[in-house]
């Protein structure tokens, strides 16, 4: 399956035209294609030449649309609503696939490794609703690569972002980042009232998640140093409600943070949003008063026996 | 505690708003020497953690099927159905949208949204049709506006319907660390716990949002009066 990921990506980024772009792309496109056969040294050095192509001379991001905009309006009139049969096929796809493929098993083993399952019903819904746009609408065989090429130019960088985060997640974890912070958060809080402890723990959900763009890195952090020890065992408050609440007080943080980049950086490259912080900043309301809920919900329901 | 020079990096970078890439890879490499690699094992390290993550790139997949549908006026063809719709507003269409994205997520069909696939695509330009609709032609910086509310409203919706399914990373990550500590519990209870949050987070987001079109309607008048 990468394989078809690669190709499609590979054909598409050789024809950026510009030098930088087709360096950025080729580049990106072989760690696809031959990153699972190359040393992780080697690999280390592509993506950081492709960081350094993208920071020292920035890659080229004109906004151009491939069609005059009478000409889709004509094709939108022609078309009508069957335009949308492709699109919402992928969504549909996608969920109709999550569910099969958890029931099919041969030998009682299932066909799909489970953890992939999303991940592969959404490549073949994709390649079902490209061959669907192709059968309905004719256009010359290379359109869809010269299509995504307009799409990728405009998300530019962004497109990595995510991949370079959960990385950068990875090293954290290995030089042991989590248990600096919780041992700092022990240290300096006061930790003799039961309102303290669990508006720390919520609060520090939300900070550390955006510090580390992902409240799975935070959950085991903060619940190893203020969750279990304080409020499960010193208060006797239920482990039940205080880790769903806290996950989701994470979650708050999760939308306040430009770590998050394939929530909160990506969209404002898809969208074309010059300010790459709109999101975010339209984001920030909610999630602060949804964190205030978060801390009186759990401080009311987690010892309410 | 030197191992806290990535979180630094990391903070000074995006406030200066220097090219993120750049930022990422410099604090990621500074991690790893303050925790006592070598340079070329945190190269190597760096390297094998971007290849592991590699599926996240898969969204991108959908690009060559939007680019040809958009091409072929699916945008246009989304605001122009919305342009049926007198009754259409963005706020109500924002609206309609978070109340099924949330729903659909705590039934664990979180693939039902998503930003390449439907925001960008669907979303985004029905609330801006519906928009030029009630108040005319629109200025950049509402249209603007009301794009990043539609992404907004993905995330918001998502992340607080998604915990309501028993099956989901987060609960299921919760349930093997506690596990893990030697406290058990039910991810039954886990996703029950998540609704009065879900609740909360469907009442705040949904008042925000019918504030919106006020707020829009009186951004759109003033622009007129400058004009």
């Amino acid at each position: 399956m990468m394989a078809g990921v690669a190709i499609v990506n590979w054909r598409d980024r050789s024809n950026a035209r510009r030098f930088n772009n087709t360096a950025f792309w080729g580049v990106y496109a072989i760690t696809f294609l031959a990153g699972s056969h190359l040393p992780d040294l080697a690999n280390g050095f592509l993506v950081i030449a492709m960081v350094l192509v993208a920071s020292i001379r920035g890659l080229g991001q004109e906004m151009k649309e491939s069609a005059a905009r009478e000409e889709r309006e004509a094709s939108a009139q022609r078309w009508g609503n069957k335009l949308f049969v492709p699109a919402l096929a992928i969504p549909l796809v996608t969920v109709a696939g999550t569910i099969l493929f958890k029931r099919i098993t041969i030998y009682g083993t299932p066909v799909v490794d489970l953890k992939q399952v999303t991940v592969i019903s959404l490549a073949i819904a994709t390649l079902l609703a490209l061959g669907l746009g192709m059968i309905m609408l004719r256009p010359p065989l290379l359109a869809p690569i010269k299509e995504a090429r307009r799409l990728l130019d405009a998300v530019g960088w962004a497109a990595v972002l995510p991949q370079m985060l959960a990385a950068l997640g990875a090293l954290f974890a290995i030089a042991g980042v989590g248990n600096v912070v919780s041992g700092l958060a022990q240290r300096w809080i006061p930790l003799n009232n039961p309102f303290a402890v669990v508006t720390t723990y919520a609060l520090g959900m939300a900070v550390f998640t955006m510090v580390m763009g992902n409240a799975f890195a935070a959950f085991p952090v903060m619940t190893a140093g203020i969750g279990l020890p304080l409020i499960v065992h010193k208060f006797g408050g239920d482990p039940t409600v205080m880790a769903a609440i806290g996950m989701l007080a994470g979650f708050c943080g999760t939308l306040m943070t430009p770590m998050a980049a394939n929530f909160n950086i990506v969209p404002t490259a898809l969208l074309e949003l010059p300010d790459e912080y709109a999101v975010i900043k339209v984001q920030i309301p909610t999630a602060l008063m949804l964190l205030g809920a978060n801390i009186l919900l759990m401080n009311f329901l987690v010892f309410r026996h | 505690m030197l191992s806290l020079i990535g979180i630094v990096i990391v903070v000074i970078g995006f406030v200066l708003r220097i090219n993120p890439l750049l930022v990422v890879m410099i604090a990621g490499i500074a991690t790893g020497i303050a925790s006592g690699l070598g340079p070329l094992e945190v190269v190597a390290a760096f390297g094998k953690a971007f290849i592991t993550s590699r599926y996240v790139a898969i969204v991108w997949l959908v690009l060559p099927v939007i680019g040809l549908l958009e091409h072929a006026g699916l945008k246009e063809r989304a605001r122009a159905v919305v342009a049926g719709l007198h009754a259409a507003t963005p706020s109500r269409i924002l609206l309609a949208y978070f109340a099924i994205r949330q729903i659909t997520a705590a039934l664990g069909l979180t693939s039902l949204g998503g930003h390449p696939q439907m925001v960008r695509p669907l979303i985004a330009p029905m609330a801006e049709g519906a928009a030029e609709n009630q108040y005319g032609e629109l200025s950049q910086s509402v249209r603007y506006k009301i794009r990043a509310h539609a992404a907004a409203t993905d995330n918001i919706a998502l992340f607080f319907g998604e915990d309501i399914f028993i099956a989901i990373g987060s609960i299921l990550l919760i349930k093997g660390f506690l596990d893990q500590n030697r406290v058990h519990v039910e991810p039954t209870q886990l996703a029950i716990w998540a609704i009065p949050t879900a609740i909360c987070a469907f009442i705040i987001h949904c008042t925000r949002l019918l504030l919106l079109d006020r707020k829009l309607r009186s951004e759109v008048a003033s622009k007129i009066e400058n004009a």
